[in-house]
């Protein structure tokens, strides 16, 4: 028996007949092809597989992909426009925030969700976020400092927007 | 040689980063090939049982299921072998039972796999596997290394008596070193746990295999960390097809730590069963599976003693070490414990008499091999917690105490190398320094004021120091080899410059994390005097990369780097007969400088990419000068390098509940010449956090069983983001006098040092406030800090 979903992902429509066992995150690595996403533990733990639902971040390995029916999903392939790099994705290569790069993924996009609500966090504020991702490589540290600058970068434009407006 | 174009030394953003961050990484399990099929595995939930009887009919009728195959289909097929041969202390080779495949009579671990489901999709395989009927009769099981060599103890294997693999032991005779105990005015004795780690690579192990009949080839896509090994161990020693029918390509690797050095079963198993069934097949292993069966690090019990003469000076160190090795001998197991580990026990001292004896032990558990540091941390846990609590034990500073018995500053040029007494010569060293600038840095004697007036007013402060020395770029081939290797430990680097003149470079290491595609073109553009993005660095595919040994203690540039620079300088020198022709100038006379060819006292010159071309369009060309501009070499070191460096943790420990709070840590390493410093720190950070887990949060438990007890995330306890302050570190260079870079390796300098800074740190601070404990078994859990507070 399979269910048919339809999901944005990434700004495109997708409609499929799915396994109703499915998780999102397999949906999105096997029939869709964003491998991106990663799977990294079977207990929700990792935080490799973290993706945006309806503009908050989420474990794609928690979810079924039938629960995500009608839902607008975001990706790491879809969080800038290709062209120019997000913030976040400029602050990890700038800071050096990762080294094998599995982690990556599900790290920028926990912290994409961080920075829309909190948009100038501290040191502990970061790191207390991202508590829900597991990083082997890089010891935190320069995460941290990817994400400050991703903020500080985030808050100059928002800065340099007002100041046009006005 | 040139001058430098100013790439080395400078922390130039990753080259490998920008396929990461957008979601373009190429990992194992991202690979699907045409046709595809899906693994997946019947494993003993025993850690010792009888196999009575499989049953895999019902499994053949689900749904998908393509073929499934059990121990008999494999029976012929050798085992995993071990590529270190050890010997007892009376000369009998070490036991090496068949590690095989798949098992038929005995499960020895919990994990143990019994039989492979192959289908049409991985749910498919995993739901048929779980409608295998096995029967398994319990057998006792024995988990703990000491315990089991004891009468009585249940045997893994039944031709390993006392479950002894082998004995072991180096440095002075023994009679010598219990004299000098004897004879000294104060012994420090310490008996403690290191306790075993899950790697925990985020990527989990992946494999990927298939077989092209028409041309009698496989490709194996594995998550290793030395694709070339791998083939050589699964071709020559398991399955006895011919290495040149397979390649092996170990494509973006999500982490190692040691884990993916080795190889497993499951590589193997899985190139035999594509040939059966003419199909791809894939596995990934689960997080629980990982937990079960990547080979694990540590564990070993061991008891010490520590002589000093009434002035301090350390007299004599023994050393009895029971090492656990699992249910089989993985790849390198028997060198941990041993040449990794005895051989670092001289540490940064001067002590005269050394002595240590290892038992290695069978259990009913995970393989025991490389991680993170592999022996050394091992070694380096043992001497610098024994001399801090020798520092408190005397009343002295630790500093102080270290101070008076470090090695004196040694460069390896003018002043000869460290002969130690564990066999090993340190290239280059000063100790002293990288200590000096690590209290600098943390204002060490403000900081122990600050102690004292905690304590007054009821704090728990601690400090705690720890220095090092590992042993890194391990090689040269001929003393490995006197020493048990079963292969040879040099590095293959080729640089093959393009007529256009850019340069593609094939290196034998291989980078899942490291960044070497990054710091191997820093390397090639400065010495070529030409813009990094004219260099791709092309690693981990047996077919385009001529051989290699991969990645491990530290010796990717120490190595492989050594082993590209020697081709470049073999370039550079056809390249100065070809511009000598070009500018009719004598060969004796022509300096390569900042990408040019000149000549000396003349302003006549020809590029670099001009020389290039003219050696694939050799249409005006030297006389017997063959075209083309493609060098390979194999780099055989003469010596390890031997990093070093101080570590300090500064702790609060909650009086009432035991936690521990880490406040500071300060990490100066000497890890030689620096090519990216941004890169080294980074690696230096990662160390840190693997080797503070372990002293706070991480250790495999096995109840007596054998089950392990917390093998998921859910249960054993992985450092996160908020178990950090920001590291402050620091950079000593003292060059390695024996490579033509100069550097030593930075790869797991930060586990080995860390673990004990942290553990001393903790019982310095229960020594504040009065609690005179020697010991707090790791990972130090509020609990028990607390039990050791109470005692």
């Amino acid at each position: 028996m399979s269910v048919r979903i339809h999901v944005r992902v990434n700004g495109v429509d997708y409609h499929h007949d799915v396994e109703p066992r499915t998780l999102l995150v397999q949906y999105l690595r096997d029939t869709l092809r964003l491998t991106g996403t990663h799977i990294g533990c079977d207990t929700s733990s990792c935080g490799a597989c973290t993706i945006h639902v309806n503009g908050k971040a989420a474990k794609s390995c928690t979810m079924l992909a039938v629960q995500a029916d009608g839902c607008e999903i975001t990706t790491i392939e879809g969080l800038s426009n290709g062209i120019e790099l997000h913030p976040l994705q400029e602050g990890f290569r700038e800071c050096h925030g990762l080294q094998c790069g599995f982690c990556t993924p599900g790290m920028i996009m926990t912290a994409a969700d961080l920075l829309q609500h909190n948009p100038n966090p501290g040191e502990s504020d970061i790191r207390h976020a991202l508590e829900g991702n597991f990083c082997r490589c890089t010891g935190y540290h320069n995460i941290v400092k990817s994400v400050q600058y991703a903020a500080e970068k985030m808050q100059a434009v928002q800065q340099n927007k007002k100041e046009v407006a006005a | 040689m040139s001058t430098t174009n100013g790439w080395i030394g400078k922390s130039v953003k990753r080259v490998e980063d920008k396929r990461f961050i957008t979601g373009k990484g190429n990992y194992t399990d991202d690979i699907v090939l045409p046709h595809q099929t899906y693994a997946s595995f019947v494993r003993s939930p025993y850690a010792h049982a009888r196999i009575l009887s499989v049953d895999t009919s019902a499994a053949a009728a689900m749904p998908g299921v393509v073929a499934i195959f059990t121990g008999k289909d494999v029976a012929e097929v050798n085992g995993v072998p071990c590529g270190w041969l050890l010997h007892f202390k009376n000369g009998d080779p070490m036991k090496e039972p068949k590690h095989p495949l798949l098992v038929t009579d005995k499960a020895l671990h919990v994990g143990d796999a019994v039989a492979i489901v192959i289908a049409e999709s991985a749910a498919e395989a995993k739901d048929a596997a779980e409608v295998v009927m096995v029967d398994y009769e319990e057998l006792p099981a024995v988990t703990d290394a000491f315990k089991a060599t004891q009468a009585g103890a249940s045997l893994v294997h039944d031709d390993a008596p006392n479950n002894i693999c082998f004995d072991w032991t180096l440095g002075n005779p023994i009679e010598e070193v219990d004299a000098a105990i004897a004879a000294s005015a104060h012994v420090t004795t310490l008996e403690f746990v290191n306790q075993r780690m899950v790697p925990n690579a985020i990527e989990p192990r992946a494999y990927n295999s298939s077989y092209e009949a028409s041309t009698d080839k496989y490709t194996l896509y594995t998550s290793t960390q030395n694709p070339h090994l791998i083939r050589l161990l699964m071709c020559a020693f398991v399955l006895g097809i011919p290495e040149h029918k397979v390649r092996v390509v170990g494509p973006d690797v999500g982490g190692g730590f040691g884990s993916k050095i080795f190889h497993y079963t499951e590589e193997a198993l899985l190139t035999w069963a594509t040939r059966k069934i003419g199909r791809p097949v894939k596995w990934t292993s689960t997080r629980s599976e990982s937990f079960l069966l990547d080979a694990h690090g540590r564990d070993h019990i061991t008891k010490a003693d520590m002589g000093f003469d009434k002035d301090g000076k350390i007299t004599a160190l023994r050393v009895k070490t029971y090492a656990n090795l699992g249910a089989y001998l993985s790849t390198f197991a028997s060198c941990v414990p041993t040449y990794l580990h005895g051989t670092l026990l001289q540490g940064l001292y001067t002590t005269p008499k050394i002595n240590v004896d290892v038992t290695a032990v069978f259990t009913n558990t995970c393989v025991v091999d490389a991680y993170r540091g592999a022996g050394r941390p091992e070694a380096t846990y043992l001497l610098e917690r024994l001399v801090d609590l020798a520092a408190l034990e005397l009343n002295t500073d630790p500093v102080e105490l270290r101070m008076k018995n470090f090695i004196p500053p040694f460069d390896g040029i003018t002043q000869p190398g460290y002969q130690t007494q564990v066999a090993l010569q340190y290239d280059s060293g000063n100790y002293q320094g990288v200590l000096k600038k690590g209290i600098e840095m943390l204002g060490y004697a403000d900081l122990r004021k600050a102690q004292k007036e905690a304590a007054a007013n009821g704090r728990l402060l601690g400090i705690g120091i720890s220095t090092y020395i590992e042993a890194c770029g391990i090689a040269p081939s001929a003393v490995v080899g006197s020493l048990g290797a079963r292969a040879g430990l040099y590095e293959v680097g080729q640089v093959r410059i393009q007529p256009t003149g850019k340069v593609s470079v094939y290196t034998g290491a291989h980078s899942h994390g490291q960044g070497h595609e990054t710091t191997f073109a820093q390397v090639v553009a400065d010495k070529f005097g030409i813009p990094m993005e004219d260099v791709e660095i092309i690693h981990g595919d047996s077919e385009a990369v001529a051989f290699g040994m991969g990645t491990y203690g530290s010796r990717s540039l120490a190595v492989g780097g050594s082993a590209i620079v020697k081709s470049i300088e073999k370039i550079i020198e056809k390249g100065k007969k070809i511009a000598a022709h070009k500018l009719e100038a004598s060969e004796g006379d022509v300096n390569f400088e900042n990408g040019k060819f000149t000549v000396k006292g003349t302003d006549k010159s020809v590029s670099f990419g001009d020389v290039a071309l003219t050696a694939y369009v050799p249409h005006h060309y030297p006389k017997d000068l063959e075209p083309g501009l493609d060098f390979s070499s194999f780099y055989d070191p003469a010596n390890f390098t031997y990093p070093f460096g101080c570590h300090i943790a500064v702790v609060e420990v909650e009086k009432e509940t035991g936690k521990v709070h880490l406040k500071r840590f300060v990490a100066v390493d000497d890890v030689g010449n620096i090519i990216n410093p941004m890169i080294v720190e980074g690696q230096i950070h990662g160390g840190l956090a693997q080797g503070i887990g372990q002293a706070l949060f991480e250790g495999a438990d096995y109840d007596e069983n054998g089950q392990l007890t917390n093998g998921s995330y859910m249960d054993y306890c992985m450092p996160r983001a908020d178990d950090f302050p920001m590291f402050e570190t620091a950079s000593q260079v003292t060059p390695c006098p024996h490579n033509p870079l100069g550097v030593k390796g930075a790869g797991e300098a930060g586990a080995i040092g860390s673990t004990p800074a942290v553990v001393n740190a903790v019982i310095d601070a229960l020594w504040s406030a009065g609690h005179k404990v020697k010991d707090i078994r790791m990972p130090m859990t509020s609990e028990r800090v607390w039990r050791a507070m109470q005692s």
